[in-house]
């Protein structure tokens, strides 16, 4: 069982990938030791006995989690367990009732907005609804963390606004409005203006959802792409599960105010009968397929 | 009964909290207008949107409320055979109390409304939290070129409204009624006198407007996360800043006397 489920580490989340490269494979492996580097080392966000109700209603109950440096980590969990709250929390959006949170060894939960300032300078942060600002156009929206905190002329400006739009697959946007792009592209829109700061942390709230299928590889190559040559940590919530699987490093499967961590072989192997129905059969295939295959390459 | 006293309390309790937020409120604008960089850009497009697009409506109640004063006070003034004063009774209310005020409340209506309408669509589109996340603080980058635009727009619109509202009154009793034009005017500039009275408008005025200011945006910024919460917000502004704008000038006249 464990040598499966090492093999499947190994092999799981970048097998089959297009990108991934030799280098990457063997950076992969090495980062995946039974204790590395990146794992000695604390997360780069950490989230202690985590309490936080609105009103009656209560959202996490002495939530433990880590989001380790230069990795991807993805938050699963049906829709509110609290994944985007989560994410708010990392961001300093929302104040745990209990807890602590930490980000890069800062403490979030009771730092004033100028110390947030300061630690959100080290952050991306895709909404889950895009959150342009509706009155300026897709350009200047992107270019709006630059001009605010670089002194970057205007022509470095752009061209690094029209890299990154590039990138997400965005041309010929820069003069609409966020209002007259569609859902997809929007946000791919605010995914550019999340990167394009080059954030150390990078916090996506479904990045997937709502793109057609080459838009979803694309996202997902460049997000890949982020982490692994500039080693860009990743927190990730997604209900797309096959790209999630495929990326993820690390699995946090959100439940009952608390989580279930693990490698995405791991959790395919898990016997917790709620996880094996959150994966579904889809997600469980996926899983044991990667994990055969990696297992035969090994073998 | 228990309850409802108890409920009384606790109303209270959260009316003198929420003083206190929209003190602190105000105090982070402020400090804010010290922090460089001064949004110049936001600030000549909030001064457009709440000033210049008000001009029409302010110049239209301005000359409309000059001919009912016109009208009325030459009546009024007639009976004692004072016609000769109406441009002293006009222009002393106008500028004094007139003026500052039904401007002031002018622009709740139009623009103040409409700003906390704006920002609260801001923030339950998760705009603002957007720009925190870019480290960039929505109150120095949303709330106070909007603030200070309402405040900077106020004392210009009263003018305005004055000077139409003395035409208008000209019109009616010059043009009109036949009152003489060099008495009428000759009333008015021995009336109004600097300090008195037109520096009192324009405090007033510049007043009024900063109250706006942080009543609009504060209501807009603090607004219930859903569009219900938006156009409770923005009626809310518009009830609020009338009865502070009403009750402040109370207050300043009474202590402008003194
Ligand atoms: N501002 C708020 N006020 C009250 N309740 C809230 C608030 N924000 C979130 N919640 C509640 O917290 C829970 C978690 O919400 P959250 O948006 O984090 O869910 P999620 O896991 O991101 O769901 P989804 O997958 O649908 O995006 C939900 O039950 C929601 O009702
Ligand atoms: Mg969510």
């Amino acid at each position: 069982m464990l040598g499966f489920a090492n093999a499947g580490r190994a092999g799981v989340p970048r097998a089959g990938h297009p990108g991934a490269s030799i280098d990457g494979m063997g950076r992969f492996e090495e980062v995946l030791g039974h204790v590395t580097e990146a794992e000695a080392e604390f997360g780069h966000v950490e989230v202690r006995g985590v309490a936080l109700a609105f009103g009656q209603r209560r959202v996490f109950e002495g939530l433990d989690c880590d989001f380790a440096r230069g990795r991807i980590s993805v938050l699963m969990g049906g829709s509110g367990t609290g994944k985007s709250t989560l994410l708010r929390m990392i961001g300093g959006l929302q104040r745990p009732d209990a807890g602590s949170v930490r980000v890069a060894g800062d403490v979030i939960e009771t730092s004033d907005e100028a110390g947030l300032a300061k630690v959100r300078n080290r952050l991306g942060m895709l909404f889950q609804n895009g959150a342009l600002l509706d009155s300026m156009s897709v350009f200047d929206n992107v270019a709006l963390p630059l001009r605010e905190h670089t002194d970057q002329t205007e022509s470095e400006i752009a061209d690094r606004v029209h890299d990154r739009l590039a990138a997400v697959g965005l041309l010929d946007v820069d003069d609409l409005l966020p209002g007259e792009l569609s859902g997809g592209m929007l946000r791919r829109a605010a995914l550019a203006r999340a990167i394009v700061t080059e954030p150390e942390i990078l916090l996506c709230d479904e990045p997937f959802s709502g793109l057609d299928p080459p838009n979803v590889s694309r996202i997902e190559a460049l997000l890949t792409h982020l982490n692994r040559d500039r080693g860009l940590t990743l927190i990730v919530t997604s209900h797309h599960m096959a790209t999630s699987l495929r990326m993820a490093h690390r699995i946090l499967l959100l439940r009952n105010g608390g989580c279930v961590e693990g490698s995405p072989a791991e959790l395919a192997s898990s016997r917790d009968s709620a996880i094996r129905e959150f994966l579904g059969k889809d997600g469980a295939e996926h899983l044991s397929r990667c994990g055969s295959e990696a297992q035969g390459a090994k073998g | 009964m228990m309850n409802r006293i108890r409920k009384l309390g606790a109303d209270s309790l959260g009316q003198v909290e929420e003083i206190g937020e929209v003190v602190r409120f105000g105090g982070r604008i402020l400090l804010a207008t010290t922090r460089p960089p001064f949004r110049w850009r936001s600030f000549m497009a909030a001064v457009f949107d709440s000033g210049v697009l008000s001009v029409a409506l302010i110049c239209a109640s301005g000359i409309t409320v000059g001919f009912v004063l016109g009208l009325q006070l030459y009546n009024t003034l007639a009976r004692f055979g004072a016609e000769d004063s109406l441009g002293t009774a006009v222009g002393l209310s106008l500028i004094r109390e007139l003026g500052p005020v039904l401007t002031g409340l002018l622009v709740t209506g139009r623009a103040g409304s409409a700003i906390t309408a704006e920002i609260g669509a801001m923030r339950i589109s998760q705009q603002l939290d957007g720009l925190r996340m870019m480290a960039i603080d929505p109150i120095h980058f949303i709330v106070m070129p909007r603030a200070t635009a309402l405040a900077f727009v106020m004392p210009l619109l009263s003018a305005i409204f004055v000077a139409l509202g003395i035409s208008g009154a000209y019109l009616i009793g010059v043009e009109l009624l036949g009152l003489d034009g060099g008495s009428y005017l000759a009333g008015l500039e021995s009336a109004v006198e600097f300090r008195a009275d037109v520096l009192q408008s324009l405090v007033k005025s510049l007043i009024f407007g900063l109250l706006l200011g942080l009543i609009a945006t504060w209501r807009g910024y603090s607004c219930e996360p859903h569009s219900a919460g938006v156009s409770r917000a923005t009626t809310s502004t518009v009830v609020t800043a009338s009865i502070c704008i009403l009750l402040a000038d109370y207050l300043l006249t009474a202590l402008w006397s003194v």
